[in-house]
This record gives structure tokens, sequence and C-alpha cells, in this order.
């Protein structure tokens, strides 16, 4: 293709690729956000316009080459314009996570040396200027929302709009030197820095070059045959590479349309209205959604009940296989046209993904009957390993080759290998430049050759190809009698049931695993409304008899499938408790991609760890919460403790 | 206290103005019983001015003689520089003052997005006839107003319900919306009637956030009764405060909260 050659010579940053696709697709729409009730779009030729008058402005302001531009706030179009504006400048941005607290922030803008932060609304600036007195090297904060913000001292603040306005205005003064820096960017400029949400200890901040967005955008994008015609809509953190990667890169290089949800809240009524065509989602997304349908479901009357169930049975049975082209006989495909008619056809609008042509879950391990669903109604979901340090893609599954249990073959232009350890290593034109400030974290994590470790333990299935994860390398570990220990494989399982949020699995070093457990507060409490059991709190329906029952006979289902595996059988669950609290990011227990922290889990709720080893069946603890707006409390609460029965022979072996 | 003849600058750097409604030795009976005795106020533009008491000191009363709701049967308002006689509910709202309830009063089967329609009823001009018809002003004006609308949905954050029937809504959401109608209208005097009631912390706190935000916004003066002591404090610039039916302190929050009167009204006097 014409424009793979020339993506050689002179597109090498992003502002040229928008420059292009203004110069291509001038009157096409690129960027929509709906507001005040309507979605308002911009034209390529527009939002090329719009990014060069906040460039001029921030030029203005004395933006200089190699500062660093936090970006904290909500998809919206002006925040992710700021941020190629901010690249046109020479500096590098560094989108947040909006919903981290102050302290948090604090650290990444102090690490980064962030000279100018521009945000979202008030309540992004508040917590800036709460640590402002900390980090001298701020020098400007622009925010987008001017709701609010009348009585704040404006001596080194300023509204986007009115930075925009006076970039327009100062167009002759600094037009000159804008075209001189954009001139300059190549394809070794950094791109955007971007902070891992850290499973353990500070968060580290990944440098990621042109080159690894330009080529890493390209090639996915040919994977998957995108388009200018396809629609995406940007409702993750814009701090997670992913939203990087799918609202800029590939949207800069193919040229298609970047939606943005009114806000959060409305996110699934957005959905529905846009109705994507390139669409990625945390499994969670995917699991809420199923488990609406399905409480929906018991809600509705009894023809439609019956209708529903008849065609998600031939669904299930023939969907997955048409959707892969494989043979299936005429009466099959007659049946499964019907019901699409019937049933998978409103579903699918219903839920807003009609127009799916390609879809992505990755980040956790998804359920294989919510997989399943979802494919068997139509939608070309896959699922795609990555991370930050690889700008997103390391293996992802081709049409045709989709499965629950694998995360499919390397990504184009990426080779893995498996250390003699089980850790899976990548090398790919995506590979980060380094971690800001941090050679001992670069060097022991990217080795001479470019090989990167990504912590995670695999294998290659035989005869497919295709990568399997097991578990973090770090958390495979071993028990007391020296058997396998893979706590994720074990949570992953028990999380496949719609009733468990979360759980925590323990057992390294140890004689036996035993197990947190926490309840999705939406489906147990459906079932409790089902079944009337009255409760008040999250803290009775956890701690209700009956809800312990339940939860026991799906540990013990899990340890019967977990026993017919010889090599993790040790991992089968012996006690457990379920928690009295949601785990929480804000009380840094998950992170912010909600990934539990062991060590964290393991350090705060020692009083029941212990107890779990101790035989006693209930427990009195005190836990310390964190409220939204940065307060603590304490929750008190006794837990009870249950054994669940496992798979025979495995006692034995385990008394011995 | 300071002089205020002229109107004040609060400690935030607001600029409050002259005087915008004046009660004048209010006194107000139900048959035998006196509910307000005595009462003289005033409320100046741009102001946050609370009326605290406890239960049956007289405050919703005072809201409805404000409101034109009830007239007293002794006493004087003044609004904008005239003396206000008795009115119709209509009138009150073409004066521009509107009000939300203690005991929320919207229209349960109706979307949030119409419920706050109703709050321009009286800023429509097209008739009945024109808009049956829905053609020419008619339809021109219902997009004015939708936008109008749609820029308080959005300012009061509640988007994602904009098409939810008011019924299906928990309480913290419903006074929110009751609060986008009395905006709606676009009041001058917005006399807000417990609006925490019965609200969580979070729900108290975005309240107070919105509350804030519409003063600073829109620069309405808002008159507003409460229980809870901590967001009254933080909130108003003035207080009244009431106990059987008498004004027992006026002033700002710190001099209200330094007053004896007031303190043995709330605490109870010590007996030692």
């Amino acid at each position: 293709m014409e424009r793979q050659t020339a993506a050689g010579a002179d597109l090498q940053s992003i502002p040229a690729l928008l420059a292009r696709n203004a110069a291509t697709w001038g009157a096409l729409p690129a960027y929509r956000e709906k507001e005040f009730g309507i979605w308002q779009s911009w034209t390529w030729a527009e939002t090329q316009a719009e990014v060069r008058a906040m460039a001029l402005g921030f030029l203005t302001l004395g933006m200089e080459r190699g500062d660093h531009v936090a970006i904290i706030g909500r998809n919206r179009p002006s925040l992710y314009w700021s941020m190629i504006a901010a690249q046109m400048c020479g500096a590098v941005p560094v989108p947040l996570y909006q919903d981290a607290v102050a302290e948090e922030m604090a650290y990444v803008l102090d690490h980064c040396g962030a000279r100018f932060v521009v945000t979202g609304d008030q309540e992004q600036v508040d917590k800036v200027l709460e640590v402002q007195d900390r980090l001298p090297g701020i020098r400007h904060i622009v925010y987008l929302d001017k709701r609010g913000m009348r009585k704040y001292d404006h001596s080194r603040m300023n509204a986007l709009a009115d930075v925009a306005a006076e970039g327009r205005a100062a167009h002759h003064r600094v037009g000159a030197e804008l075209d001189r820096r954009i001139g300059e960017l190549t394809f070794d400029h950094p791109c955007v820095m971007l902070y891992t949400s850290g499973t353990t200890g500070k968060p580290k901040g990944v440098v990621l070059s042109n080159r690894n967005i330009i080529v890493t955008s390209k090639n996915s994008s040919e994977f998957d045959r995108l388009t200018h015609s396809d629609e995406v809509l940007a409702y993750l953190p814009m701090a997670w590479v992913g939203d990087f990667i799918f609202s800029i890169g590939q949207a800069m290089w193919t040229g298609f349309t970047v939606n943005c949800p009114e806000n959060a809240a409305t996110m699934m009524t957005d959905l529905r209205e846009i109705g994507p065509t390139y669409f990625f989602a945390p499994p969670r997304v995917f699991e809420g959604q199923l488990t609406n349908v399905m409480i929906r479901m018991e809600d509705a009357g009894r023809i439609k009940k019956r209708m529903f169930d008849h065609f998600m049975a031939v669904a299930r049975r023939v969907g997955p296989a048409i959707l892969d082209g494989k043979p299936v006989s005429w009466v099959d495909r007659l049946r499964y046209r019907l019901g699409d008619i019937m049933v998978y056809g409103p579903l699918k609008n219903t839920l807003g993904y009609s127009r799916i042509r390609v879809g992505y879950t990755a980040g956790e391990a998804i359920g294989p009957e919510i997989f399943d669903f979802y494919r068997a109604l139509g939608i070309n979901l896959k699922q795609l390993y990555g991370q930050t340090e690889a700008s997103v893609f390391i293996t992802q599954q081709p049409d045709g080759e989709v499965r629950s249990d694998t995360v499919g073959v390397p990504s184009p232009g990426v080779e893995v290998r498996i250390a003699e350890s089980g850790e899976v290593f990548y090398r790919s034109p995506g590979t980060f430049v380094e971690y800001f400030k941090n050679p001992e974290s670069t060097a022991s994590t990217k080795d001479a050759e470019g090989w990167v470790a990504t912590g995670d333990a695999g294998f290659f299935e035989e005869g497919t190809g295709h990568l399997r994860i097991i578990d973090r390398a770090k958390d495979v570990g071993r028990m007391a009698d020296g058997r396998l220990f893979a706590p994720k494989y074990v949570e992953n399982k028990l999380k496949f049931y719609p009733n468990i949020l979360e759980a925590v699995v323990f057992g390294s070093g140890r004689d036996m695993c035993t197990a947190f457990i926490n309840i999705d507060l939406a489906a147990v409490g459906n079932w409790a409304e089902r079944n009337n059991i009255a409760y008040a709190s999250y803290q009775e329906l956890a701690g209700h008899p009956k809800v312990y029952e339940m939860i026991q006979g799906h540990v013990e289902e899990v340890n019967r499938s977990v026993a017919a595996d010889p090599m993790l059988a040790g991992c089968q669950i012996h006690r457990f408790l379920i928690l009295h609290k949601e785990l929480d990011a804000d009380d840094g227990e998950l992170t912010r991609t909600r990934k539990v922290r062991r060590n964290i889990i393991a350090e705060k709720f020692a009083d029941l760890i212990e107890a779990l080893y101790t035989g006693k069946d209930q427990i009195y603890t005190e836990t310390e919460v964190t409220y939204e707006d940065g307060r603590k409390g304490f929750i008190k609460a006794t837990l009870t403790i249950r054994d669940a029965a496992v798979v025979a022979d495995e006692q034995r072996m385990a008394a011995e | 206290m300071k002089d205020m003849t002229e109107g004040y600058t609060t400690a935030d750097g607001r600029r409050i103005g002259p005087v915008l409604m004046e009660m004048k030795n209010i006194t107000l009976r139900f048959g035998g019983v006196k509910a307000i005795t005595d009462i003289s106020f005033d409320i100046r533009e741009g102001e946050i001015r609370a009326i605290i008491g406890p239960n049956g000191a007289g405050k919703s009363s005072m809201l409805n003689v404000i409101s034109g709701f009830y007239v007293p049967q002794e006493g004087e308002v003044w609004f904008k520089g005239y003396r206000r006689g008795p009115m119709r509910p209509y009138q009150v709202a073409r004066l521009g003052i509107s009000r939300t309830f203690q005991n929320i009063a919207l229209f349960d089967g109706m979307s949030v997005l119409d419920n706050i329609m109703t709050g321009r009823l009286t800023l429509m001009k097209s008739g009945l006839l024109n808009q049956a018809l829905w053609w020419g002003r008619a339809e021109r004006e219902e997009t004015e107003h939708r936008e109008k609308v749609e820029k308080i949905i959005d300012f009061l954050e509640i988007q994602a319900i904009r098409k939810t029937p008011v019924g299906r809504l928990p309480y913290g959401l419903k006074k929110r919306v009751e609060l986008a109608r009395a905006l709606a209208a676009e009041p001058k005097l917005l006399l807000l009637d417990e609006p925490m009631a019965g609200m969580n912390v979070e729900e108290k706190e975005d309240m107070s956030r919105f509350i804030l935000d519409v003063n600073d916004e829109f620069g309405t003066t808002i008159v507003l009764i409460e229980h809870d002591m901590g967001v009254v404090m933080d909130l108003s610039d003035r207080v009244v405060v009431m106990d059987y039916g008498k004004k027992i302190g006026d002033g700002t929050p710190d001099e209200v909260r330094s007053n004896p009167d007031v303190i043995n009204a709330y605490l109870g006097v010590a007996h030692d």
C-alpha cells in the first residue's frame, strides 16, 4: 500500500499522521462526544485546526521540548487533542488515572517532573492544588470544564478553550516555531509516557516512542483489517496503554472515528447509540452485561423465556462454528438464522453490539461460558495478551482460531519465547524505550538484545501454537510439600461464578490452600431477593449462612475441577471465608485496573489468614476503609470460616 | 454586625448585593395557633441564606410565607422594592421564585427530562393549539427550551437518567431532579426545603456542591431550610435561627454559633 511506504519517510509522529488524515479525510468525522444530549462531532480538518490552536496556546505558555504534560480526566476529545498538541510542542504527554487520590497523583507528578497539568474539571484541579506545594515544577494548570472555577486564583491557571484562543491570536508570533518543532519529530522521539498500575511497589513510567506506537498501531490495524470507516467507543481510562493505542494510535493510523461517552454512567446507553464496529472491554464488562441479561430474562414472561432458552441452546451449539466458518448443516444454519431474527439480533441491538466486527477482551481471564455466550450470538469476540511495555500487543487471536483458554498467536512483528522457568519473554517493535528515571528496573526487565520479561508464566500449546498463560511468574510458588501453587488459576475458576466477584487464594509455603471470597452484590442480591432472604447491608449479606452454603458449593465444584489436573491438584481450597467488604482500589487492595494486590491484602488481613490456618471457625476483625473523598473509617465484623470438601485422595496426600 | 446597606463581600470574595426581599414583623396564625410570631429579616441578592431551628420551629411556614403560599395575618413582605400582596402560584413563578419540597413533589410517571421541562412552562409563549399542532413557533420554542434543560442536566450531572421515569429513581436522585426543575424556571430566588434530608454523606456533599455552584454560576439567591448543622454552617452566608415561631438569632454562621440563645435552643440549658 502507498501509505506503508510513506510511513518510513514522513509519517513518524502522531502530529504528522493527524496532518495526513486532515488532508485525506478532511470532511469525515474524527471525534464525537455526546454533550447536552446530542452527539457533537468534529471532522479531521476541524480536529487538526483545534489541536494546532491548542499547541500554539501551549507555546505561548512557555512549553518546552521534553517537558512532561500530565493529562487527568475522563475520555473527552479535547483531552486527547491536548496530548497531540503537547507532542507538537515537542513535549511528552503523561495521562494519569483520574480516579487516583491526590497522594497517588503527587507521586507521579513529582516523578515525571510535570511542568503542565491539563485537567478535565474542578475535581481534578482541586487534587492537583492539594499537593501543589510539594511540586514546585508545575508551572501551569489548564482545565477543560469551567464550572466552579471562577473563584480560583488564575495567575498560573487557565481554561483550555482560552489557551486555544490565545494560541490562535498568537499564530503569527509562534506559528513558525510550532512548525519547526513538529518538523523535528522522528520515530525516536518519545510519544507518550504511561505509568504502570504497579501490582508491586511504586508505579513506573514507561516511555513509548513514536516508533513503538505507530508501528504497533499499523501492524495491529492490518491484522484486523481496520479502516477509516470503523467506529470505537473511548471509555476506558486514558492512562491505560490500550486506550492510547485504540483512541490515538490506531485512530490516527487508520483514521477511524473515536466516540466519547457523555459521562461514565451513560456508557451503556452511548454504546447502544453508537454501535461500535471495533470494541475493547475487560472481561468484567462482558460479565456484567451477561449477568444483567440473565437477571432480566429471569423476570421475563414465560413465552419469551422459553424462546430465549431454546434459541440460546441452538446458538451455543452452532453459533461459534458458524462464526469461525466451519461446516454446519443447512438445518442448523436455518435454525440459527431464525434465532437471529427472533433473539440474537434484538439482543445484540440492546447490548450495542449489532455492528461489531472485531471485539477484544484482555487483562484477566474470561469465563468460558461468558466468552462462548458472546461468540454464540455471532459477536467476533477475541482475546489478546499484552502489557504497557509492549505497546499492548504480544499475542492475539486471529479470526477463526478463537478459544477461551488461550491468548492467541504472537502478534505481527512480535517474537515470543518461553524461558526455562516458564516465564514468557517477547521482543517487538513496540518494546518500550525505558522506565523513566529508573535504569535498574529497565535493565532487569529488558535485556541487551531487547527481550522483555513479562512476569507471566505460560506455555505454547502443542499443535495450535497458541499461548496459554497460567499465572504471574512470581505468584507461581510451591507449597510446603513442594507441589505447584498457582493461585490465579484457581481464583479465575472461582471468579467464573457470577456470584463471586473476587477471590484471593493463599497457600505458598503452606500445607494447604485457603481463600478469601468477595461476593458480587448484584448477582447475590438478586438471588437473595428471589429466595426471600432479607439483608440490610453488604456485610450482612456476605455473612448470611445461606450465602455461605451457596459459595461452599462453588468452592467444592472448583476443587473437583482443579483435582482433575494432577499438576495443580494441590491447589484445592480446604478452608475459606467471605470477606465483609469489597476489595477496593481506594484501600490499596486492588490496582486501578482491578488486579488483586496480594502482598497488601496478606498484610492487611493477616489476622484473617492466621485464623484460616489455625482451625478457628469464627474471627472478629476491624478493617480500615477509605471513602471516596479520602476520609478513613473502620468496619467491624465477625467472620465465619468454613471447611470445603476436597477430593479424597488429595486429602490423604496432604496428610502424609 | 457589618454595615450592610449596600451589600457586602464574603470571605471567599463573592459580592453580595442589596436587599432582594424583606420580611417585616411577620406573624402567621392557623386558627388560634401562632406558627410565626413577629419575625423580621432580609434576604440579599446573591446570598445563601439559611433558616434553621428545631422541629416545629416554623421554618417551613416561613418558607411558605416567602413563596407567597401563606399570607401572614400581620406584617409585610417586600420584594424587589415593592410590597407584595396575595398572589396566585403562577404569579409567584413569574416573579422569579421557585422552590423544592421537603417531600419530593415530582410527576412520578414522567421522565426526568419531561419533569424538568415542566419547570419552563411559565416561560413558554406558544399557545395550546400551536403546541398541539407542533408547527413553527412551538417547535422552535421547544428546541430552545430543551437546550436550556440539557444545560441544567449537564450541570447537575444527571445525564444517565435523562429518559428514566422519576418513579424508578432513588431518593437522592429525585431530590436532584427536583432541584433541576426549580432551576429550569431560571429563578432569581430559589427556595430549598431541606434539600439534604435523608441523604448519606456522599449525597450531601454532592448536593452542597451543586447549591454552591448554582449560586456561583447563575448568581441565584438561595434560601434554604436544613437540619444538618455542619452543612448549614459551611454553605450559608447568613443564618436566621427560629424557635417556637420566634426569631432567636440572625447573622453569619460564626455569630449564630456563639449566640447563647441558639446554643440553649439546640443543646438545652445546663442544669447543675
